[in-house]
């Protein structure tokens, strides 16, 4: 029977089933430091962990991006500095893998997942963390899950899931000079809502996303939850067993043969059907800038902020006006005419090594006219990045080069925006005080983010000249 | 777990769509722990003013719905990230039962993990719910999981569609790590063949 990608990876790991349940064996579950939670249930249940080399730890959410070379001295913060301790002492307890301060592979769970092999296709990965649909970009099963389910899955291996339904995206055409992938995920968010992808696991399809090189995938997959989804997923082909090659827990040998067996089976047949389809044309899209406190308030660079008088829905209306009072900003303002404050260049969304590369085609001989801050992924994308000299020409343009975490992507461990502050950021949400208290987010691509901090503005970079030769 | 079988309760309705788990309890206290009490964070920014005072026009903070264990909000409730601090605020402000025309769903997740229903109901429905709930004095509602049905303050019985497993979680407040150790045969049984068939994985 004809079947897609995501219904081969659920049917491999169908324990049991129950009512509109299923039993599902889990591979990997990734844990950060708000992992607490978790650990605090087990031993108040008295619990045991089944698989501890099935989990695997982060130190990504309040690591300090400045002093590192301090350790946890360089945490002023006690109740932050806790945070870092409290991750290493229980993972230390229950035998679990740290990837904390000081190790070669730390940094954000979701750059760092794929980069060290954890990732692999036609498993099934939880995270303590709702951007782990960011590994789907291997063609897995990946999804966040809260505090409650990862003590369920370190005791159990296992988690109740109902079958989501299936939702085909599928992307075609050559896209625009500058337009990358947050681009698309972006317009794509704008198209089909916030919740447009509620109760659905998504694949992403079509020539335009077969283009994508594996971490713009990621990107892309990242944001899905953005619009609801419950997990995104694009199959794996050359360019997936190439990127994984050599990694460290990616199998080598007679053992990369036998996956790679089974690897090439992960593909929707022919004659599978979804159970809905969306098609995007990428040539229609141009560089976006979200203008609200939602990823899916979002318009092209070229556009205006949208007059909330013109919608006629009274409750979306509403929300526009609360979200454009809170971004300090007033209908039909062009978007290019918005003065920045900051730029944030990071987070599990774009800090890899290409997003780097791009910011620093873009900043390369120039200086920046914002306070602009540089977090890489992970401490292999920082050294890779310096091992090519970008992060000179960051520091040269007057950019911060600061160590691997998430940073002011969700500002808890000390990087912040202050009140009104106006920042373009290459992160993935713009909610109400997500940045910092009063902070006001604008969603954008690396390469948009990097010209804003040469400009001060958001200019619109489809039409730099060197924009057709950037490999995005 | 606590199990819930009926709730008679004041209901307050949050007429705002795509209310976020930063919203439901910001990021900045996730690293408090859980004994402090998450009451305290649960809506505080969206429910302060910009002079960090209560806020009459947000419906929580209104004296008539200060005991409210029930929340009739807008669509896509709970949107956003995995944190279940959401649910923790939520649960030690008293809350044990929302009603949605959607929910974020790793949100609604948590919330069974910690005894809170979640359940949808049509737009309509909810915006009729929402439009009774602030133009009427009397705010309570039952809810009862057996019978599946929310009673409105009119004495209008509205029935709703639970999960099969959702609804005896709640019944008998069970803990689901235990429910899912009973099948520790069969993930055995499952894993052995799988680490078989799939050697490269656990290796």
């Amino acid at each position: 029977m004809s079947a897609t990608l995501f219904e081969k990876i659920w049917t491999n790991h169908v324990v049991t089933d129950r009512d509109d349940e299923s039993l599902i064996y889990v591979d990997r579950v990734l844990l950060q430091e708000n992992s607490f939670h978790a650990f605090d249930k087990i031993r108040r249940e008295q619990r045991s962990v089944r698989n501890p080399a099935q989990a695997f730890a982060f130190s990504d959410h309040y690591v300090p991006t400045r002093n590192r070379e301090l350790g946890l001295g360089g945490i002023t913060d006690p109740e932050i500095r806790n945070m870092v301790e409290l991750i290493a002492s229980d993972t230390d307890a229950y035998g679990i893998e740290l990837f904390g301060i000081g190790h070669d592979y730390q940094g954000i769970l979701h750059v760092v997942g794929p980069e060290y092999g954890i990732t692999q296709p036609g498993l099934v990965i939880a995270g303590a963390d709702s951007h782990t649909s960011t590994h789907g970009a291997l063609g897995a099963y990946a999804f966040g899950i809260g505090s409650s389910e990862v003590a369920h899955v370190l005791a159990t291996q296992t988690l109740w899931r109902s079958k989501p339904r299936t939702l085909q995206i599928t992307v075609t055409g050559e896209r625009q000079p500058g337009v990358s992938s947050k681009d698309l995920i972006l317009y794509l968010i704008r198209t089909i809502g916030s919740g447009g992808a509620v109760g659905y696991a998504v694949e992403y399809t079509g020539d335009t996303i077969e283009q994508l090189s594996i971490e713009a995938r990621m990107t892309v997959c990242n944001m899905s939850i953005e619009a609801g989804a419950r997990a995104g997923l694009i199959a794996p082909d050359e360019k997936t067993f190439d990127y994984m090659r050599g990694k460290p827990l990616i199998p080598t040998g007679s053992a990369w043969d036998q996956a790679m067996q089974h690897w090439q089976t992960l593909k929707t047949d022919d004659q599978a059907t979804f159970d809905r389809d969306v098609r995007i044309d990428a040539t229609a899209i141009v560089p976006q800038v979200t203008w609200g406190t939602n990823p899916e308030m979002v318009v092209d660079v070229t556009g205006t902020i949208p007059d909330p008088a013109k919608e006629n829905d009274l409750e979306r209306r509403a929300r526009m006006e609360r979200a454009l009072e809170y971004m300090g900003l007033q209908p039909d303002q062009s978007i290019q005419s918005i003065p920045l404050d900051r730029v944030f260049i990071g987070s599990c969304t774009n800090s890899r090594l290409e997003d780097l590369r791009i910011a620093a085609r873009v900043m390369d001989g120039q200086t920046c006219r914002l306070p602009t801050m540089i977090v890489p992924g992970s401490e292999q994308v920082k050294r890779a990045a310096e091992a090519e000299g970008l992060h000179q020409i960051f520091e040269n343009a007057g950019a911060e080069w600061l160590a691997p975490g998430c940073s002011m992507c969700v500002a808890i461990n000390g990087d912040k925006l202050g009140p009104g502050e106006r920042a373009a950021s290459t992160s993935n949400r713009n909610f109400e005080g997500r940045q910092g208290q009063g902070g006001r987010t604008h969603l954008v691509s690396p390469a948009m983010a990097a010209a804003a901090a040469i400009t001060g503005q958001f200019d619109n970079i489809s039409n730099y000249s060197e924009a057709r030769s950037w490999n995005l | 777990m606590e199990p819930l079988v009926t709730l008679k309760a004041t209901a307050a309705p949050l007429r705002l769509a795509n209310v976020n788990t930063d919203q439901l309890f910001p990021a900045r206290f996730i690293k408090k722990p859980r004994a402090v009490g998450y009451a305290q964070y649960l809506f505080h920014d969206i429910r302060r003013n910009d002079a960090s005072e209560l806020d009459q026009n947000f419906s929580l903070n209104q004296a008539r719905f200060s005991d409210a264990k029930v929340i009739v909000a807008s669509a896509n409730f709970g949107s956003g990230s995995s944190r279940e601090g959401a649910v923790y605020a939520l649960y030690d402000a008293g809350f044990r039962a929302l009603f949605a025309p959607s929910f974020g769903e790793i949100f609604a997740s948590n919330c069974l993990k910690n005894g809170i229903l979640t359940a949808t109901l049509d737009q309509p429905t909810i915006d009729a719910i929402q439009s009774l709930l602030l133009s009427s004095d009397d705010a309570s509602v039952i809810v009862d999981i057996n019978s599946e049905t929310l009673t409105l303050p009119s004495g209008e019985s509205i029935s709703l569609t639970l999960d099969p497993f959702q609804k005896h979680c709640l019944i008998n407040g069970l803990n689901e790590i235990d429910l899912s150790l009973e099948f520790h045969d069969a993930i055995s049984a499952f894993e052995a063949t799988y680490r078989q068939q799939y050697p490269w994985i656990s290796s």
